[in-house]
C-alpha cells in the first residue's frame, strides 16, 4: 500500500511526514522546502506501508518543476490513498487543492492541519459538514505536536481498504456538459487517470497530455479544441481559466458554509512584523540578528576548538612514540587519527552551533522576511527576493541550495540563483575561514571576508545578468506567521544535516588524511603541488598548499584538515604569513564547488552549465584571491 | 488604478489582473480573486517589494507584480 501526503507549500506535510517517518526532509516555515518527494515505510494498523511526501503545490497544473513532481508522481505510481494536507487557518486557498485532488477520482483523506493557528485566527470549523460536503473524511490535525497523527492515520489505512473514491464536485451545468462529452471519448486505457479527470486535464491543455492523445486518440483533437473555443467564446476567458475558477469559487463556498469566524487574538506575532519588516529597523535588526548569529557561533566554536586540538595532539604524540612518524605504519596512523581531528575539532564546533542556529531561523520564519527586506537588492543581481532562499541555505550547504533553486519559475532564475549560491561559503567553507583566519587573526577579519564575498557575489551577479538579460518575474511571496520552533524538529533536522557529513563526508576526510599521509610517506606530494605549483605561485602562496586545495574539491573540509597535514601538523602562523592565511581562505571560499554539488549541478542544470558554472568558479576564485591579498598587504 | 499606486494603510478592493499568466494564476492560487479586499500594509523603500494583507494572509509582492493587478479603493 502507498499513501501520498499533498498539500499546498507550508501547509505541514513534510512535519507530519518527520514524525511519523525520522527525520528524512527538509522542513523549513517557508514555502516551497520540499521540492522533490521523499519516501518511507511505516508501520500502520500492522501494515508495512510506503509513505511519500511530495513538493508542496498550489494546483496540479505542472506550472514549476515542484509541481510538476508532484502531478507525475499522481499519474504515474499507484497510491492506495490520498493524504491532502490542508492548513485550516487558510481554509478557502487550502481547499482549491482539495477540490482538484477530488477530481482525480482516488480515494482520500482531508489532514485539517495547524488547527491550533485557527483557533487563534478565531475561528471555528463545522468538522462534521465539511466531511459530508466533500464526501471524504476529514482528520484534524496539530502535526507538529503530533496530535491527531495517529487517528489520520488509521482513517487513511481505512480509506485505502475501502477503496471507493470519493465523487468529484460538480462544476457549471455548461462546463459538466463539455467534461462529459470529452470523457465519453476515452475509455480510461490511454492513462492511468479516469475518463473524466483525464478530460478535464485535457481541457485545461495540458501540454504533457497532448502528445498522448494525439497517438492514442487521434479523432478527438478537433473536437477538443472545439471544446475549448467554446468555452473560451460563452464565458470570455480561456478554458484553464474557467476551471481553476470554478474550482477556487467551489472552495471559497464550502470555507464559508463550515467556517464561523469569531474575534481573532491580536498577539505579538501581529506586532513583531511592525519592527521587522520596518524600512530602518528592519535593516538595523537583520544586521544585529546575523551579527548575533555569527558571534554565537564563532563564539562555541572557538571556546571548543583548542581543547579537543589539544587531546588529538596528545594522541599524536603517543602513536609517534608507539610506532615512529618515520615508519609507514606510524606515519599512517597518525594520518587517520589527523582526519578524525579535523571531523571532531575543527568542523563538529562550528557546524553544530551553525545548523541549530539556522534550523531555528527558519522554524521561526525569519527566512521570508529576509525575502522580503533583500527584493531591492536581489533584483539589482537580476533576481528576487525569493531567490535569497537557495542564499541562506547555501550557509548551511550548497547541495540543498541548489536544489531549491526548482522553487524559481524560469530556467534563467534558476541557472543565475544556482551558479550564485555556489559562491556562498557553506558551512564546511565556514569551518574553513573560522579554523584558519578567525582562530589566527581574529573575528573581525572572518567577518570582513564575509561582506568580501557579498560584494564579490553582487558584483558577479551583475554580471552575469547583464549577459542574461531577460525580466525576472518578480517576488510573489507569503509571509507565514511566528511560529515557536520546538526543540524536537530543530534538534531533528540538526541531526538530518550532520547526519550527511558523518556518515559521507567524515570517511572521506579520514581516507584523504591517510591517503595524504602516505603520499608525503613516499615524497610523492612534491609532485603533485609542483603540478598546481602554476595557480599557488600566481597566488603568491608556498608550494605545499597545492595539495590541499585539489582535496578541497572531494569536500571543503580537506582543505583544511589536509593544510594541517601538509604543513606537519604545526600551528599555521608559523608557516603561513597572514596575507598568505587571507589569500588562501579567499581562494578557498570561491574556487570548484565540491563533488556533491557538482554532481547536484549537473543533475539540475545539465553538463553544460555544470561546466561553465565550474570553470566560473575557478576564475572569480583567481581574481578575488588576488584582490584580497593586495587589500591584506596594504591594510595588515 | 494599480496596486502599486495605494498608499499604506489604504484597503482596497481587487479589479482584476493584467500581465502575464503565469503571475495571475499563482496570485490565484495565494487566494487574490477579482472581489476581495486587501489591505496594503507597507511599502519598502527603495523600489522594495509590497507587503499585502487579504483574508489573514500577508503577502509580499514585488513592484513588477503590483503594477500588474488593478484595484479600487473601498
Amino acid at each position: 500500500m502507498r499513501f501520498a501526503l499533498i498539500g499546498q507549500p507550508n501547509c505541514g506535510k513534510s512535519t507530519l511526514f518527520n514524525h511519523v517517518a525520522g527525520y528524512k526532509a527538509e522542513t523549513g516555515n517557508f514555502a516551497g522546502t520540499t521540492v522533490t518527494y521523499t519516501e518511507s515505510k511505516i508501520l500502520v494498523s500492522g501494515e508495512k506501508i510506503d509513505l511519500v511526501d511530495l513538493p508542496g503545490t498550489y494546483s496540479l497544473s505542472g506550472m514549476n518543476p515542484a509541481e510538476k513532481v508532484t502531478l507525475q508522481y499522481l499519474t504515474s505510481r499507484e497510491v492506495s490513498v490520498i493524504i491532502n494536507v490542508v492548513d485550516a487557518s487558510h481554509l478557502a486557498q487550502g481547499l482549491g487543492l482539495t477540490v482538484e485532488l477530488l477530481e482525480m477520482q482516488k480515494p482520500l483523506v482531508v489532514a485539517l492541519n495547524m488547527m491550533d493557528e485557527a483557533a487563534r485566527e478565531g475561528m471555528t470549523i463545522d468538522i462534521p459538514e465539511l466531511q459530508s460536503l466533500l464526501g471524504t473524511p476529514v482528520v484534524p490535525l496539530i502535526a507538529s505536536k503530533g496530535r491527531g497523527v495517529r487517528n489520520l492515520f488509521v482513517t487513511a489505512h481505512y480509506v485505502a481498504k475501502q477503496d471507493n473514491p470519493p465523487k468529484r464536485l460538480t462544476y457549471a451545468k455548461d462546463l459538466e456538459e463539455v467534461i462529459l462529452e470529452i470523457a465519453g471519448n476515452l475509455d480510461g486505457k490511454a492513462a492511468i487517470l479516469e475518463p473524466e479527470p483525464f478530460a478535464i486535464k485535457l481541457l485545461e491543455g495540458d501540454i504533457q497530455w497532448q502528445g498522448q492523445i494525439h497517438d492514442e486518440y487521434p479523432q478527438l483533437l478537433p473536437k477538443l479544441n472545439h471544446a475549448q473555443l467554446m468555452i473560451e467564446q460563452t464565458r470570455g476567458q480561456s478554458a484553464d481559466w474557467v476551471i481553476s475558477g470554478e474550482r477556487q469559487a467551489l472552495a471559497t463556498n464550502l470555507a464559508s458554509a463550515v467556517v464561523l469566524q469569531g474575534e481573532r487574538r491580536v498577539s505579538w506575532r501581529d506586532r513583531i512584523d511592525d519592527i521587522l519588516l520596518h524600512p530602518v529597523f528592519g535593516y538595523v535588526a537583520l544586521v544585529l540578528i546575523m551579527f548575533l548569529f555569527f558571534e554565537i557561533v564563532y563564539g562555541i566554536g572557538s571556546i571548543l576548538e583548542t581543547p579537543l586540538l589539544n587531546i588529538f595532539s596528545q594522541l599524536e604524540v603517543f602513536l609517534d612514540n608507539l610506532f615512529g612518524a618515520d615508519k609507514l605504519l606510524g606515519a599512517s596512523l597518525i594520518g587517520i587519527v589527523q582526519g578524525i581531528a579535523g571531523g571532531v575539532a575543527i568542523v563538529f564546533p562550528y557546524l553544530v552551533p551553525f545548523l541549530l542556529g539556522l534550523g531555528f531561523l527558519e522554524d521561526i520564519g525569519y527566512l521570508p522576511r529576509i525575502a522580503f527586506l533583500m527584493d531591492t537588492l536581489m533584483k539589482r543581481i537580476g533576481l528576487h527576493g525569493n531567490a535569497i532562499v537557495p542564499f541562506i541555505l547555501g550557509y548551511g550547504c550548497n547541495v540543498p541550495a541548489v536544489m531549491s533553486t526548482r522553487m524559481l519559475e524560469n530556467r534563467r532564475d534558476r541557472f543565475l540563483a544556482a551558479a550564485l549560491s555556489t559562491l556562498v561559503p557553506c558551512a564546511a567553507r565556514i569551518a574553513v575561514v573560522f579554523g584558519l583566519v578567525a582562530f589566527y587573526l581574529g573575528p573581525t577579519v572572518a567577518l570582513a571576508i564575509y561582506f568580501f564575498n557579498l560584494i564579490v557575489i553582487a558584483i558577479t551577479g551583475r554580471i552575469l545578468s547583464g549577459l542574461l538579460p531577460e525580466k525576472t518575474p518578480g517576488l510573489i511571496l507569503e509571509m507565514p506567521v511566528y511560529r515557536i520552533p520546538t526543540f524536537r524538529t530543530v534538534i531533528h533536522k540538526t541531526w538530518f544535516r550532520l547526519h550527511e557529513f558523518v556518515v559521507e563526508a567524515w570517511p572521506i576526510l579520514i581516507a584523504g588524511s591517510l591517503v595524504l599521509a602516505i603520499l608525503i610517506y613516499y615524497n610523492l606530494d612534491n609532485n603533485i603541488n609542483t603540478l598546481v605549483r602554476p595557480i599557488t605561485w600566481i597566488l603568491g602562496l608556498p608550494a605545499a598548499v597545492g595539495l590541499p586545495l585539489i582535496f578541497g574539491i572531494l569536500r571543503k573540509e580537506l582543505s583544511l584538515v589536509m593544510l594541517y597535514q601538509a604543513l606537519g601538523g604545526v600551528d599555521f602562523s608559523d608557516v603561513l604569513t597572514s596575507v598568505h592565511l587571507i589569500t588562501y581562505a579567499v581562494f578557498v571560499v570561491f574556487y570548484i564547488p565540491c563533488l556533491a554539488t557538482l554532481a547536484v549541478l549537473k543533475r539540475e542544470l545539465g553538463t553544460r552549465n555544470m561546466v561553465i558554472i565550474t570553470l566560473l568558479t575557478v576564475v572569480i576564485a583567481m581574481i578575488a584571491a588576488q584582490i584580497a591579498r593586495l587589500l591584506a598587504t596594504i591594510l595588515l | 488604478m494599480k496596486l502599486l499606486d495605494v498608499k499604506s494603510g489604504k484597503k482596497v478592493c481587487i479589479v482584476g489582473f493584467e500581465g502575464s499568466r503565469g503571475v495571475e494564476l499563482k496570485l490565484r492560487q495565494l487566494g487574490l480573486l477579482p472581489g476581495d479586499t486587501a489591505k496594503v500594509i507597507r511599502h519598502a523603500p527603495l523600489g522594495g517589494p509590497i507587503l499585502i494583507e487579504c483574508k489573514g494572509r500577508r503577502i509580499a509582492l514585488g513592484r513588477g507584480i503590483a503594477v500588474q493587478i488593478l484595484v479600487e479603493e473601498v
